[in-house]
């Protein structure tokens, strides 16, 4: 099971790559493997405002639903539109191809794009999947 | 994101005999009805057009068999189950079910007659206590009759799709050609006795392989001496012949074929006319049968106009959300049923469902669409004739 050293983590098993003022968001490699075949992504609208921690949007497979939340407060600046012809590049590709959103985070009173809390690095994230089996 | 699969095994699963055959393969488990079996080996998708194109090889060694034998077990079972077992010829087999004295469906089984004085009954995993317990206490009132449960002496391997009877043909004398739809013969398999029987769970032309456990594996290689798991870019007519399939496809093949699922369409609240499955009930069989007077009742008040208060239909969705089991439908701002099964369908490419929906509500003219609740947004879906695919 692939955790990329680079990339952030929360414990509903999504990653978030953090480049400037924009979060990209999408599932890892684990959340993909236990799905199964990822058959439909229902993502949130560009501009829809997105809250830390709340739902946004569905990933539909084989034998169930999952909510697909934010791992951060900020503004959808786009989606992945290639997930709507070809799902299944959330199983092959988890943390290229099947990236699924990105969200502008708004700059700190210091300027600075804070870094949301709570969020794991690899080597938490690792550990988290290990013990939940 | 992810919110069922945390759950943890809490009593010690049983394994089939084909354990270290899917752990070479890579398997991904689940705990089914108490056993540990195979869901996917890699993509349940290609899994599941494989078998529509090629074949699937199952595990099935979770299933139930009970046997029924002496010069009682055709009367015997013609009193514990609906159907007109003890007409059956050498070899026949039939869908058939058990139900409470009320109509409620206790399981449905397939029967098959082995030999004169011997019957195999094939239980659901989850309901071979209860027909085990059922069928010693309902023999028990026919002469000449002895249930045995042989599920721990018994592997179940099915192969199934278009290439399964040029496959299975290699490696059996038996003549394959002579075993028609719902019948079986007592045969070999790669050398291994075995009970071979044309029937399955898929939609596909196929056949079900009954042997022993210590043959199991032996059995499973020569049906797929190379084959590996799928992955969504293979499978197909141009891949490999026989690919190992999971219980994950095994449910959206059963579902594209309209199969109903002990659980999910079939349980002891549901009477076999609800389920459209009347057929299965022999009220022309001679002699009392356990619930006989409520289901004859139950067939009168159909035959009158009054018949089952809710049927169970097919639904393909439009929007890309799935209906899944439990979701309500709903017709206007009424709610008119609940979906049994849901799933994306692989051959159709748009999600499918089965539900039990209020008779007044496809009654006359009125065809739908409906709607299916799904997590609190209504999503509409058309009313299908099932089942949702059938084989060329």
């Amino acid at each position: 099971m692939s955790v990329p050293a680079e990339l952030h983590y929360t414990e509903e098993h999504e990653w978030v790559s953090i480049s400037g003022e924009v979060a990209t968001i999408g599932i890892t490699d684990y959340a993909a493997s236990a799905l199964g075949d990822v058959v439909y992504v229902n993502l949130p609208a560009v501009d829809a405002a997105v809250t830390a921690g709340e739902p946004c949007g569905e990933v539909e497979s084989t034998k169930s639903v999952s909510d697909l939340f934010s791992p951060v407060d900020g503004e959808v600046t786009e989606v992945n539109e290639e997930l709507d012809d070809d799902p299944g590049l959330v199983n092959a590709e988890p943390y290229g191809a099947g990236w699924m959103f990105r969200v502008r985070i708004p700059a700190g009173p210091d300027g600075e794009t804070a870094l949301p809390p709570g969020l794991l690095s690899a080597t938490e994230y690792e550990e988290l999947t290990k013990s939940a089996g | 994101m992810l919110n069922a699969y945390h759950a943890r095994v809490t009593s010690q699963p049983k394994h089939t005999p084909l354990r270290s055959v899917h752990e070479r393969l890579g398997a991904t488990m689940t705990d089914f009805a108490g056993w540990l079996m195979p869901l996917r080996y890699g993509s349940e998708t290609a899994e599941h057009l494989a078998v529509r194109s090629a074949a699937g090889l199952f595990d099935l060694s979770h299933m139930g068999e009970i046997t029924v034998t002496g010069p009682g077990a055709g009367p015997a079972l013609d009193y514990a189950l609906t159907g007109w077992l003890s007409r059956l010829s050498v070899g026949q087999a039939r869908y058939t079910m058990l139900c409470a004295p009320d109509g409620g469906i206790l399981d449905d089984l397939v029967v098959y007659r082995q030999e004169d004085d011997r019957f195999l009954v094939v239980a659901n995993a989850s309901n071979t206590s209860v027909v085990l317990a059922e069928l010693g206490e309902r023999c028990a009132t026919v002469a000449g009759a002895t249930v045995t449960d042989q599920t721990d002496r018994t592997a179940l391997i099915a192969i199934q799709g278009p290439n399964a009877s040029r496959v299975l043909a290699d490696h059996t004398a038996a003549a394959l050609g002579s075993v028609k739809y719902y019948t079986g013969v007592h045969g070999d398999v790669a050398g291994s006795p075995a009970w071979i029987a044309r029937t399955g769970y898929t939609g596909e032309d196929g056949f079900e392989v009954f042997c022993a456990p210590e043959d199991a594996g032996h059995v499973w290689e020569a049906l797929m001496p190379a084959g590996g798991p799928v992955d969504a870019s293979t499978g197909g007519p141009a891949g490999p012949a026989v690919v190992p399939a999971g219980l994950a496809a095994r449910d959206t093949l059963r579902l594209e074929a309209g199969m109903p699922l002990y659980g999910n369409e079939l349980g002891p609240d549901v009477t076999p006319f609800e389920a459209g499955l009347g057929k299965v009930v022999r009220l022309d069989k001679p002699g009392d049968f356990v619930g006989r007077a409520a289901l004859a009742k139950l067939a009168a008040d159909a035959a009158s106009g009054n018949g089952p208060g809710r049927t169970l239909v097919g639904l393909v969705a439009r929007s890309r959300r799935v209906p899944r089991h439990g979701y309500p439908v709903t017709s206007g701002d009424t709610e008119v049923g609940t979906v049994t099964s849901g799933a994306p369908s692989p051959t159709l490419g748009t999600p499918i469902a089965m539900a039990y929906v209020a008779g007044s509500a496809i009654a006359g003219e009125s065809t739908g669409p409906f709607g299916v609740d799904i997590r609190g947004r209504i999503e509409t879906a058309d009313l299908v004739p099932l089942p949702f695919y059938r084989k060329e």
